[in-house]
């Protein structure tokens, strides 16, 4: 099998955001795996550990994607591929998509594995985009995935529980909390993965047609209504002002 | 023509409220680019839906026969109506089924799509798009340059505004086409009476209710005020209750008109999911837990008590 994961690096959520025009101030951004990436890269590994094959950690952004590929190998990924974009366009998941997608039909690859979204933009768009540029089907928020040669059955989440469905490989799967329980890097591995190669492709090898989006601006978050806590001498009294609250004043039950 | 096609989405055979709410938003953008109002809704018996949609704005509804939902099968069916009624601007919802057909869709139709949009307004004939990024810790502003733009749009974002629409009714004739994923079963017992992610009202759960034999206290609530239940990543992480109930970063994101947060302390990855809530209660012993800095209401006293209290009135109030 070969196996292409897509490992997106965002800020870690307790990492303060500061708002520029149409970009985010990066000083001090404190750069993670986006999680759901975390259950793909975890996922990739252990269908090459049953089947067989190779796993290549591919990202995009600007150069430091690098550590994320680092930490990809570490984990235990064969190869790492940096697509080297420097700008805003990656907010563009049809630009992302495309880029993605070219690189993985020069590999020709069995299963392509991300997270189920990125916790930076929670587009849920990249994954299943690429599933359709390469015209294979896709498992989306799967919670377990068996393979039978290339017949694919997985367990998936769906509105209200779970589903399980059949397929086939070459297929494209996004990975939901619950798929696996992601390893950590051994020392060993965070040593010798220091020295391994980063393959870099350029937009321009890889063909795409441009940014489909304009970032028109970019904005701090709206400021809340003002909260007030509520006085009162006990339970009861508590919860007579709170429904008048949210019946008379919120008006929203 | 500058025409807006809106996905709808029924559950259940009934119309969801999103249907509503983008049909609305569409009628607005319709308005200021001159152009009139399809909404499709995926069902043999359109007529069924007509009515209400087109008092809130759509010119023509449409039903397409795409029988059980299927990712690619719905794609092929959307965007066999894109060809046909070529919009330059397509709304569908940000629902868990909208998340992977929209992704197809945009590819297919060649579109730019901007995902999980809270906001819609039109500048200079392009429909720009808000949507939280970065945990909702930024806002950004965008607009789609291809000659199709596409939306994703979070459920209760949309205002539901009424207006006449023409309402005409047609069958289209899309169909499903290649599929190649197959649905084997399906397991809806462990899911929420309402759904998470289009609920109105939410009432959560969080460490502060101590063990899984308390949910009931919590469930009462929702149940009187036809809520749907919600969870804490530490009462999931502690095997209090199941994943699917999981508000936040790792669990769902959500919008409702009110958020009922009893015992959550509020940490920077449950705010994330919650959020952009309209009202959220916060009931905690501890009054310096961050919740109570974005609750519009604070309550700070033991929710056992406090609860249960407002789970009667409510009851007293409602009938």
């Amino acid at each position: 099998m070969k196996i292409v994961v897509l490992v997106k690096q965002v800020p870690d959520t307790e990492t303060n955001i500061k708002v520029g025009d149409k970009s985010i101030n990066e000083a001090g951004v404190k750069w993670i795996i986006s999680p759901y990436d975390e259950f793909a890269i975890e996922e990739g590994i252990r269908i090459r550990e049953k089947s067989g094959g190779e796993v290549i950690a591919v990202s995009l952004g600007p150069d430091r994607v690098v550590e994320a590929l680092r930490t990809a190998y570490a984990m235990g990924v064969d190869r790492a591929v940096h697509v080297k974009v420097d700008d805003y366009v990656t907010f563009d998941s049809t630009y992302t998509s495309e880029l993605l997608a070219n690189f993985i039909k020069a590999e020709n690859a069995d299963v392509i594995i991300g997270g189920r979204q990125s916790i930076d933009t929670d587009s849920s768009q990249v994954v299943v985009q690429i599933a359709e540029r390469l015209n294979v089907p896709h498992v989306a928020m799967a919670l377990k995935l068996e393979f039978d040669g290339n017949k694919v059955t997985a367990t998936r989440e769906i509105e209200g529980g779970t589903e399980v469905v059949e397929t086939s490989a070459p297929l494209a799967v996004t990975a939901q909390k619950g798929l696996n329980e992601p390893r950590y890097p051994s020392l060993k591995g965070i040593m010798s993965a220091k020295k391994k190669p980063v393959d870099v492709k350029k937009p321009e090898e890889l063909g795409a047609t441009g940014s489909k989006l304009e970032v028109v601006s970019l904005e701090p978050p709206p400021p809340r209504i003002a909260g007030r806590k509520l006085e009162a001498a006990d339970a009861q009294g508590f919860a007579s002002q709170l429904v008048k609250a949210l019946r008379e004043e919120a008006k929203v039950i | 023509m500058a025409d807006v096609l809106v996905v709808g989405e029924l559950k259940n055979g009934e119309l969801k409220k999103i249907s509503k709410e983008l049909t609305s938003a569409a009628r607005k953008i319709a308005d200021a680019i001159g152009g009139k109002v399809h909404t499709l809704i995926i069902t043999d018996n359109v007529d069924a839906f007509a009515g209400d949609l087109k008092a809130v704005g759509a010119d023509a509804v449409i039903g397409a026969n795409l029988g059980e939902f299927s990712p690619e099968g719905y794609a092929n069916g959307i965007f066999a109506v894109i060809q046909e009624k070529k919009p330059a601007v397509v709304l569908m919802p940000h629902s868990a089924q909208g998340k992977e057909y929209s992704a197809r869709v945009a590819i297919k139709a060649n579109a730019g799509i901007v995902a999980d949009a809270v906001a819609l307004s039109v500048d200079g004939g392009k429909v720009v798009a808000k949507k939280p990024i970065y945990s909702g810790k930024a806002y950004a502003n965008f607009k789609v340059s291809s000659d199709i733009q596409m939306f994703t749009v979070r459920a209760n974002s949309q205002e539901v505004t009424p207006k006449d629409g023409a309402g005409a009714v047609e069958k289209s004739g899309a169909s499903v086409g290649e599929v190649r994923t197959k649905s084997l079963s399906k397991d809806l017992s462990g899911g929420n009476k309402v759904q998470l992610a289009d609920a109105s009202i939410i009432v959560s759960g969080g460490r502060g209710i101590k063990g899984p034999e308390n949910w009931p206290i919590i469930q009462d609530l929702a149940d009187t005020l036809g809520a749907a239940l919600g969870a804490s990543r530490a009462t999931v992480d502690a095997g209090w209750i199941s994943h699917s109930h999981q508000v936040g970063q790792t669990g769902k994101t959500v919008s409702p008109n009110c958020y009922i947060a009893c015992g959550i302390s509020g940490a920077i990855q449950h705010l994330a999911g919650m959020g952009s809530s309209k009202y959220i209660v916060a009931i905690n012993k501890d009054g310096d837990a961050p919740i109570f800095k974005v609750a519009t209401y604070g309550v700070v006293a033991d929710l056992f008590e406090v609860v249960p209290a407002l789970t009667s009135e409510f009851k007293k109030v409602l009938g």
